[in-house]
């Protein structure tokens, strides 16, 4: 057994305890953001599609490459997207539509900068390219 | 490991760290979405490193190039369309396809791993293989598994278990297939016995989700999405990153924790489950109340004495709530008797819904509070102390026979509305709940039957209840 082999086992065990250790506190009124939200985490498989473009030197690998882009990537900007819609209905207190909407304006400012996160994102990626 | 790639694996490394951060952030509804965009800023961290890595190596064709920023944008663009039109109540759909894509994806790049090292004299062999075939295997279940789940969660394919004659033999069949070849390439590199597990597995996905019902969804799509999460590892292990090997544990961890808690909620094993078809056992001894016992049933004037009296009273939503669409309904009808000084609290079971949480996104859109929302360990002690239970669209989850043993819901962990000391139903019909019993609830003295539509129900109560204080 290889020392790389063993350091991969080794970070992928213990990252499984500290996933239980650290979702088990999640409660079970986030349990859908959560899994939304791990939906796009586990969209850093992206990663990996762009690395196929390493060797990727002819049809097939083109094709696979890009289909893997696709869908990698509609995971991540999509799950984190849909992940901050849900957690931004979740307030304290009811809003009052009636006065000046205290509770619901930091929400508002925050789904902005969410957006401006995302264009960022596609910005550096064309950036680099 | 040289120079410059080290320094890109240390740059997954923080990216690995902010996901564990990102996920702890989640444990509370004040900063959860901090968490969110705590992943998030790891996850364009990665994504610029592996930009800068490809661009360091300079082997990327132009094509290559092309391919991977066309694909990257036409994906980002469906991803953000999805995520902006999904309405809330379609949430388990969309969880799906993610799953599915992220699946895909893992297996995608297991595949070109294999077939590029296939195409130069070295091969693959030893413990690559190991990884690439799981990878393979457990991406391609997923990928198709998962665009089942989605299909029966929108309709477009029938929600009831789905069997056939030979079912079984068929799915023992492919798994067969699947693991016999996958067993062989241990030995042997061979891109069509890949191929060959590719598809046995997506076969093996699609056999494996159409005999399960629509209310087994929630473990069904938090063990999706545990699937998910373990291909991704297994691609890291191929590709040597760490960020997927850790992001694909902490996914794994987390759809398992969440298989398990709902498996225990519907008090069914996960074999159970997957094997597919309630009361289709030996424990479906019907426990009927006989033709002779009478329910009360109640007209919305009355009930809306009982709710505008009450000092506390606790809502239990089930599916039927949802699928009715009468959430907002019951916010209103709750707001009414707030303002009036009722205590009013939500009782969450944890599959009151299709897919882990479900409720709690449906009630948060609908402008409930969250520390109203509260979970089932939590508010069962306070039935006792409940003027009125309204219960609208809940049936198995709250039939006391469940603390009987010998009947098909023996030891399913139910929330304790007999207890309190008037009880609403609200339902449309005298109709079984899932598991085919009769509800001893409903021939409670305590309780009373409100025939209605959901959505119309709460209408009607509301406006009962204005009526009745002259607001």
């Amino acid at each position: 057994m290889s020392t790389a082999l063993l350091t991969d086992l080794t970070i992928f065990i213990l990252a499984l305890l500290v996933g239980i250790e650290v979702i088990g506190k999640v409660p079970a009124t986030l349990h859908t953001p959560l899994m939304s939200a791990t939906n796009a985490i586990h969209g850093i498989v992206l990663v990996g599609a762009l690395l196929i473009g390493l060797t990727a030197h002819n049809a097939v690998g083109y094709i696979l490459a890009f289909v893997a882009a696709v869908f990698a990537s509609a995971n991540v900007v999509g799950g984190y997207v849909v992940t901050g819609r849900m957690l931004k209905m979740f307030r304290r207190k009811a809003v009052q539509p009636d006065l000046g909407q205290p509770g619901s304006g930091q929400p508002e400012l925050e789904a902005v900068n969410g957006h401006k996160g995302l264009r960022g994102l596609a910005d550096k990626m064309r950036a680099h390219s | 490991m040289t120079g410059f790639t080290g320094y890109i694996q240390l740059v997954y490394v923080l990216t690995a760290a902010l996901f564990v951060v990102g996920l702890h952030l989640m444990n509370s509804p004040a900063t959860a979405r901090r968490g969110n965009q705590v992943a998030m800023t790891g996850m364009v961290i990665a994504g610029i490193a592996t930009f800068v890595l490809l661009i360091h190596d300079g082997t990327v064709t132009t094509t290559g190039w092309i391919v991977l920023i066309i694909g990257t944008l036409i994906g980002s663009a469906i991803g953000l369309w999805a995520a902006q039109s999904v309405k809330m109540t379609a949430m388990p759909q969309l969880v799906s396809a993610f799953n599915s894509v992220g699946g895909g994806a893992a297996a995608l790049v297991a595949i070109f791993g294999y077939y590029d090292a296939e195409s130069r004299a070295t091969g693959v062999l030893g413990t690559t293989t190991v990884f690439t075939v799981l990878d393979v295997l457990i991406g391609s279940v997923t990928f198709s598994g998962s665009i089942i789940a989605a299909g029966k969660l929108q309709g477009f394919i029938p929600g009831q278990p789905i069997t056939f004659k030979g079912g079984r033999l068929l799915n023992t069949a492919l798994a067969v297939v699947a693991v016999g070849t996958a067993a062989f390439m241990f030995s042997t590199a061979s891109l069509p016995a890949l191929l060959i597990v590719v598809l046995a597995s997506l076969a093996f996905g699609v056999m494996m989700v159409l005999p399960i019902g629509g209310a087994d969804m929630p473990v069904v799509i938090s063990l999706l999405n545990a699937f998910t999460g373990t291909a991704v590892a297994m691609a890291g292990f191929v590709i040597q990153n760490w960020a997927l090997i850790v992001a694909g544990a902490l996914v794994g961890a987390s759809g398992s924790i969440l298989t398990k808690l709902m498996a225990d909620a519907m008090n069914r094993s996960l074999a159970n489950i997957i094997v597919g078809g309630f009361g289709t056992g030996d424990s479906a001894v019907a426990v009927t109340a006989g033709p002779d016992v009478q329910v009360r049933s109640i007209a919305a004037d009355d009930a809306a004495i009982q709710l505008a009296y009450a000092s506390k009273v606790i809502v239990v939503p089930g599916y039927g709530l949802a699928a009715a669409q009468a959430q907002h309904g019951v916010a209103e009808l709750a707001k009414i008797l707030e303002d009036r000084g009722v205590e009013v609290s939500y009782a969450i079971h944890p599959v009151a819904g299709r897919m882990p949480g479900h409720m709690n996104v449906l009630l948060a859109e609908a402008n409930v509070p969250y520390p109203q929302l509260r979970e089932m360990d939590e508010i069962n002690p306070e039935f006792a102390r409940t003027d009125v239970a309204l219960v609208i669209g809940a049936n198995d989850v709250t039939n006391p026979i469940a603390r009987r043993p010998g009947n098909a819901m023996s030891g399913m962990p139910i929330l304790d509305v007999d207890q309190a000391k008037s009880i609403i139903v609200v339902k449309r019909s005298m109709g079984h709940g899932y598991a085919g019993i009769d509800n001893e609830l409903y021939i409670d003295p305590k309780t009373s039957m409100y025939f209605a539509d959901a959505k119309r129900a709460m209408a009607d109560l509301a406006a009962a209840v204005k009526t009745l204080v002259g607001s």
